[in-house]
């Protein structure tokens, strides 16, 4: 079940060797990219279809779809823009960036073969402003390549014009939102954009605009190199490919690493974190997709194959792969809460039920954790998020909604036992008592 | 320089703002606004020691890509990382959020206070302002701190308080791991690609 | 066009229509905060969630959502509901439940909804949020706590007034509206965002806890502030006008109104002419009725008919217009003129009401592809004509401007301030689909009308030729033929013994020292301190009056109340003092006016606007144009006496135009 050292797509992950071009070609980046753009542009856009490849930030929308929706002939007063989504801010998600800083120019070449595919004139990078180093690698790379002729008027000698840019961000989680990101690479406040029109309609200065994660893109040549067969050989159906996993948390060795779709939650613990810290009776729970998933509790995750259909029959998600692993030390109220500081923290303001409701929402948590609540409280906030869920214009709402859920879903009677105590009863009945008929 | 009206862009800055303006197209220098407000927050850094954006610094970069001054301002108070406020020569970030939580932020936290930093405030000697702040995309290397443009990661107590010990002598520490390991490499060595180590 | 159902009610909807649009063709209400069917959609507020079929199973913001074909759209269900009672609870949680004291109670869009589709109750038991006021101006008054967000103001600024200057600063919980570091807004219109917010965050300063809506008396009204005779509902109570705002005409103003207009009404209480006066050895002194009539009879006795003659001010009504007319026919003098800035129309070749009317019409200029302006005072002399220009702008229509480069609120190419430059405009100008020139009166000197009706300007179906008026009440005295030829300069040149002001203030009476001058008007202005006699009139809300607009349109306003002491209606004034000057008006009441009007004038005798067939002028002979445009004097908050006497527009004199902060404010920084 485990990926074989020769399926691994990112041989560089953790920078053992340099970033820079020359090793880059060595590692086989930007080795036959010309022959790859001559396979046509369909042709890539089916053969990343047939890999099944689904995107690698969250939502998990098939890449080759996306990209079929954009015009097959762009007009020359609105060119096709690719937008590729680095801004990593999801809490436990750390892989874009070891992609960037180490291995750049998987990054560039795909960005130039998928924006090829797509028809598109240029690719903006968004990547997050606190990224200031791996920004600075990243414009470096695109020189490189510049230089090299990769890109520009003829890239790769293809005769296809295509530039790469990079955009920083300056501190907003809500720009990892494809449409908000659109928006603050247009100068403005990173605010989601009513949808319809989707950006493949309109998007970026108005023009058609597909926007994908880093690692969606930064697949694509080895998807090209090796097959759809290849890529959809690895992991089981609807859930192809190789996923980098970020595990973080009470594991003995966190780590960034490159694993097989369906890798059992147990088997990517044991193979490459060191087993969980105080051994496999002191798990408690995990988020298994980065913040805005639910938690899944131990005993449920264990056996998980970790892919979108293995998540979502446990009412959770991958998400990002970002894996937080939280064992029995863990206050699990105050875990999620701080959670729920983060998203009022990054509610842009623009929806009422997102602006007002992460704030009350992160309110009633904050007392849960200490018990100065009422019961009640505990149904009322489950309401609260189901008023938020499904109500506004991006999905911030709903990722500020599930993790509460998940938390009243698995651990309502550590709440109930937290208000129990604050309130001075030492014991807590189990059942309210009944009435004589 | 006082009130900052008679900002300018140094003549090396002035050609990198061209070269920024330049990545996007003709009639969408609004685009630039971002990446602009950061080079001046930088060259006050060079110029003040203060990595900072006075109003007149905004409305300067406003009116280059002929902006106007409330969208800029919009812009400048939406996002994070611009400082509306003078802060300390290093600005100690470190983050809270629930992963980093999880493997000590509180330690961290804890180091920073013993040193005298107050979480949103500067210290007296103009040399330290403590934020908390979200996610900073290093999870694997929780818990970690961001100085200014670096960050320190698979931090303790003791190795915080040695990065602001060192810090505060005018040194400046080796940014990374603070356990030896390399990038999110498991610590103890890599369990992948073995043979190409 | 798509067929929708809706709560199972087929329905037909234009293309291009929003699902919302579909509901209230289906009869269904939709609570809303953030849409405005002026402003662009922004789908915000969350308000006017429903379910739609096919489509995600979560409810979707009708405001923002294409109809299409066979959509099945439900507003009643349990999750629409729910939806809606969710929003309305998050909308209260941060906003203070302060309506006792908030001016907004009563014409409230919270308060309305909270009933139609709140819970009763709230379930929110953390602190509030709390928010600093934020100074706008001497205009705008905020309660920021109570602000929901829903950016209408922001939107309103950037896309109607043309000034980007109110932002939301901040993110999540913490955003907040504001000017620019608090500036005061420099907008002529920048009222509306009172009226577009829907709760009491912006509230009128000026009327700030003087009333509650449900005291006020509402009138309809025509505004005479300036020349585009916005429709206003002037508000009273007790016989005192307490408000101004404005009514819904999308010929004309839509659902704006200029500031001067909204807020210059608080100049009817001040200043007043309560009784008329005789001067007296120099000094005016206090006099009755009769002894005022008395000292015109004898001035009167024995002059003859062309050494009397009257002016016509800005702010008149046809009614009173007419009796000017008649009682100056009577005593033998056609010597009336309205022209006070000169306008060379009404006369020779430009005597057709085709030239001096706006002949694009207000809704029509949103259509031109090409507008040019002669002289570039339009943000103070119609700014709701701007408002149009932005629209058609917006829509891709290009601005050029001959006058003194200024800050429009749209796009524009400052060709230059020299009239010369209209023999070199560019040829896409001239070669436009839907070309219109819009002179400002002040500037219509008869070469350049001649240069400017030279340009061919008309089109199938298209009039390009338009006078841009800033006298509400100059379409209607031209169309009365109220002009002398050669107009006030020839009037100067030989000035007239015995001289009527018609509430005329502007312009520099130096010339007319020597006459014994009449002024009938509301205000001790300029006019009254020059005059020998004045006769106490009403102010435009006093009294019912015609007036037409510079389209040429006809329009009726009532009287909203009394005016103050012993002043009078202004023709019945002219009625009773053509009797004691031994004429005879024939018409005894307002209905006899105006069918007398009615009569002698047929289409100013029925409200609308009537077509007027273009009559190319015979301009040849006139050497072309030259030399810098004329500028407008007048301040924009002090146009006239009713402005200059309002306390409001001198508090925009000091902190609009001259930049100074209110005492208090500056105390508190």
């Amino acid at each position: 079940m485990m990926l074989a050292d020769r399926d691994r797509i990112f041989t560089n992950l953790y920078g053992f060797r340099p970033w820079g071009i020359t090793h880059a070609i060595a590692r086989g980046d930007w080795v036959d990219t010309r022959e790859l753009m001559a396979m046509g542009q369909d042709a890539i856009i089916a053969t990343v279809k047939e890999s099944g490849l689904r995107g690698r930030g969250g939502a998990g929308f098939p890449t080759g779809m996306k990209w079929s929706f954009m015009p097959k002939e762009p007009k020359p007063d609105r060119p096709s823009f690719l937008v590729v989504n680095a801004d990593e801010s999801e809490p436990g998600s750390c892989k874009d960036r070891e992609i960037i800083r180490h291995e750049p120019h998987k990054l560039l070449e795909g960005a130039l073969l998928a924006g090829y595919a797509m028809r598109a004139r240029a690719a903006y990078i968004y990547i997050r402003g606190e990224y200031v180093r791996e920004a600075e690698v990243l414009f470096a790379a695109v020189e490189e390549a510049y230089h090299k002729g990769f890109l520009g008027k003829n890239a790769c000698g293809s005769g296809y014009e295509f530039d790469i840019f990079v955009h920083r961000g300056a501190g907003a989680y809500i720009c990892g939102e494809e449409t908000a990101m659109i928006e603050s690479l247009e100068g403005k406040k990173g605010q989601p954009r009513l949808k319809p029109p989707f950006p493949a309609g309109a998007g970026l200065y108005g023009c058609p605009t597909t926007v994908n994660n880093v690692e969606s893109i930064a697949v694509v040549p080895a998807i090209l190199r090796r097959g759809a067969d290849w890529f959809a050989g690895i992991g089981r159906p609807n859930n192809t490919g190789t996923k980098l996993f970020q595990v973080s948390g009470h594991v003995n060795r966190p780590c960034v690493v490159e694993e097989a779709m369906g890798i059992p939650f147990r088997t990517l613990i044991e193979a490459h974190c060191g087993g969980i810290r105080g051994g496999w009776d002191n798990l408690l729970a995990v988020i298994p997709g980065g913040s805005s998933v639910p938690l899944v509790p131990a005993e449920q995750i264990i056996d998980c194959p970790m892919d979108f259909d293995g998540l979502r029959e446990l009412k959770s998600g991958l998400g990002t792969a970002a894996v937080i692993v939280m064992d029995r030390s863990t206050d699990i109220v105050k875990a999620i809460a701080r959670l729920s500081y983060f998203y009022k923290h990054e509610s842009c303001g623009q929806c009422t039920p997102c602006r007002e409701g992460t704030g009350w929402m992160w309110r009633v948590m904050e007392r849960l954790v200490t018990g100065d609540a009422e019961p009640h409280e505990i149904d009322l906030l489950l309401e609260v998020t189901t008023q938020v869920e499904g109500h506004t214009i991006c999905a911030l709402g709903d990722a500020a909604a599930w993790p509460i859920q998940g938390l009243i879903r698995h651990f309502r009677p550590e709440i109930e036992r937290r208000i129990a105590k604050r309130r001075g009863f030492v014991q807590v009945p189990d059942a309210l008592p009944q009435a004589a008929e | 320089m006082k009130d900052f009206r008679d900002f300018a862009w140094t003549p090396e800055n002035a050609r990198e703002a061209e070269r920024i303006v330049s990545r996007y197209p003709r009639g969408r220098e609004a685009s630039a606004i971002m990446p602009l407000l950061w080079l001046a927050q930088n060259q006050m850094r060079e110029e003040t020691g203060i990595a900072w954006l006075p109003l007149p610094v905004i409305e300067y970069v406003a009116a280059r890509i002929g902006m106007p001054k409330i969208r800029a301002l919009e812009v400048a108070t939406f996002y994070t990382m611009y400082n509306l406020k003078p802060i300390g020569r290093f600005h100690v970030q470190v983050c809270g959020t629930t992963p980093c939580w999880l493997r000590g932020s509180d330690e961290v936290f804890r180091a920073c206070f013993d040193k005298g930093l107050r979480k949103g405030e500067t210290t007296a000697d103009g040399l330290f302002t403590l934020s908390e702040v979200e996610c900073l995309g290093a999870c694997a290397n929780a818990p970690m701190v961001q100085v200014n443009d670096d960050n320190y990661e698979d931090l303790t107590y003791e190795t915080m308080t040695a990065i602001l010990d060192e810090l505060a002598a005018g040194r400046t520490p080796r940014p990374g791991s603070q356990i030896g390991r390399t990038a999110s490499c498991p610590e103890g060595g890599p369990t992948t690609l073995k043979e190409v180590v | 066009m798509p067929k929708v159902t809706v709560d199972g009610i087929e329905v037909e909807v234009p293309q291009g229509a929003t699902v919302m649009q579909a509901c209230e063709m289906a009869g269904k209400e939709i609570p809303r905060f953030c849409y405005h069917e002026r402003l662009s959609i922004a789908g915000n507020c969350r308000m006017c969630l429903v379910e739609v079929s096919p489509g995600p199973p979560k409810p979707q913001a009708s405001c923002a959502l294409p109809a299409a074909e066979g959509q099945v759209i439900t507003t009643t269900s349990e999750k629409v509901r729910k939806a809606r009672e969710g929003v309305m609870e998050f909308l209260l949680i941060n906003h203070p439940l302060d309506c006792p004291i908030c001016d907004q109670g009563g014409e409230c869009d919270l308060q309305d909804q909270a009933m139609a589709y709140g819970k009763g109750w709230s379930r929110y038991e953390e602190n509030k949020r709390a928010v600093t006021e934020k100074y706008m101006g001497p205009l705008v008054k905020t309660v920021m706590t109570r602000c929901i967000h829903c950016t209408r103001c922001v939107r309103f600024a950037e896309e109607v007034a043309g000034v980007e200057e109110i932002g939301a600063l901040y993110r999540g919980e913490n955003m907040q509206i504001t000017s620019y570091l608090e500036q005061a807004v420099t907008s002529e219109i920048s009222g509306n965002i009172i009226d577009l917010c829907p709760v009491g965050a912006l509230t009128a300063k000026p009327t700030a806890f003087s009333a509650r809506p449900w005291e006020l008396t509402r009138t309809d009204a025509i505004d005479v502030m300036d020349a585009v005779g916005a429709n206003i509902v002037a508000q009273s109570r007790s016989g005192t006008v307490i408000r101004v705002v404005p009514r819904l005409n999308d010929e004309v103003n839509e659902e704006w109104l200029a500031d001067a207009a909204r807020f210059g009404v608080d100049g009817l209480r001040e200043r007043r002419l309560d009784r008329p006066f005789v001067r007296h050895e120099g000094r005016l002194r206090e006099a009755s009725w009769a002894e005022a009539f008395a000292a015109i009879a004898r001035r009167v006795e024995g002059l003859a008919g062309e050494r009397i003659a009257a002016l016509v001010g800005p702010m008149s009504a046809l009614e009173e217009m007419v009796a000017l007319k008649d009682l100056l026919t009577g005593l033998g003098s056609a010597r009336l003129e309205c022209r006070l800035d000169g306008a060379a129309v009404g006369e020779g070749a430009f005597g057709d009401r085709s030239h001096w009317r706006f002949n694009t019409t207000l809704a029509g200029l949103e259509q031109a592809d090409a507008i040019l302006l002669v002289g570039s005072a339009i943000r103070h002399d119609a700014p709701l004509v701007m408002t149009r220009i932005r629209k058609a702008v917006r829509a891709g229509a290009e601005l050029l401007v001959i006058g003194e480069p200024r800050e429009l609120g749209a796009p524009a190419t400052f060709l230059g301030d020299d009239l010369a430059l209209l023999a070199e405009l560019p040829a896409g100008f001239r070669e436009a689909a839907r070309p219109a020139a819009l002179v400002e009166s002040r500037n219509a000197r008869a070469d350049v009308l001649a240069a400017v009706a030279a340009l061919g300007l008309q089109r199938e179906a298209w009039n390009g030729f338009n006078l841009l008026h800033a006298d509400a009440s100059r379409v209607g005295a031209l169309d009365l033929g109220l002009v002398v030829p050669g107009g006030l300069a020839a009037l100067a040149a030989e000035p007239p013994e015995l001289l009527f002001l018609l509430g005329v203030d502007e312009p520099d009476l130096g010339p007319f020292r020597a006459s014994f001058k009449v002024y009938l008007g509301s205000h001790g202005d300029r006019g009254a301190a020059a005059a020998d006699v004045i006769l106490p009139a009403c102010a435009w809300l006093e009294k019912p009056g015609t007036f037409v607009n510079l389209e040429g349109r006809v329009q009726r306003s009532l009287r909203a109340v009394f005016p103050p002491g012993e002043a009078r209606e202004d023709w019945t004034i002219l009625r009773a003092l053509a009797d004691r000057l031994g004429v005879r008006l024939p018409y005894d009441d307002l209905a006899a006016l105006r069918a007398r009007i009615a009569g002698a004038w047929p289409h100013l005798g029925t409200p609308g606007l009537a077509a007027v067939p273009w009559s190319a002028p015979e301009a040849a002979g006139h050497a072309a144009p030259a030399g810098p445009t004329a500028k407008r004097t007048a301040g924009y908050y002090q146009a006239n006496p009713i402005l200059r006497a309002s306390p409001t527009m001198a508090a925009c004199v000091a902190e609009i135009v001259e930049g100074r902060r209110p005492a208090l404010l500056e105390a508190a920084a």
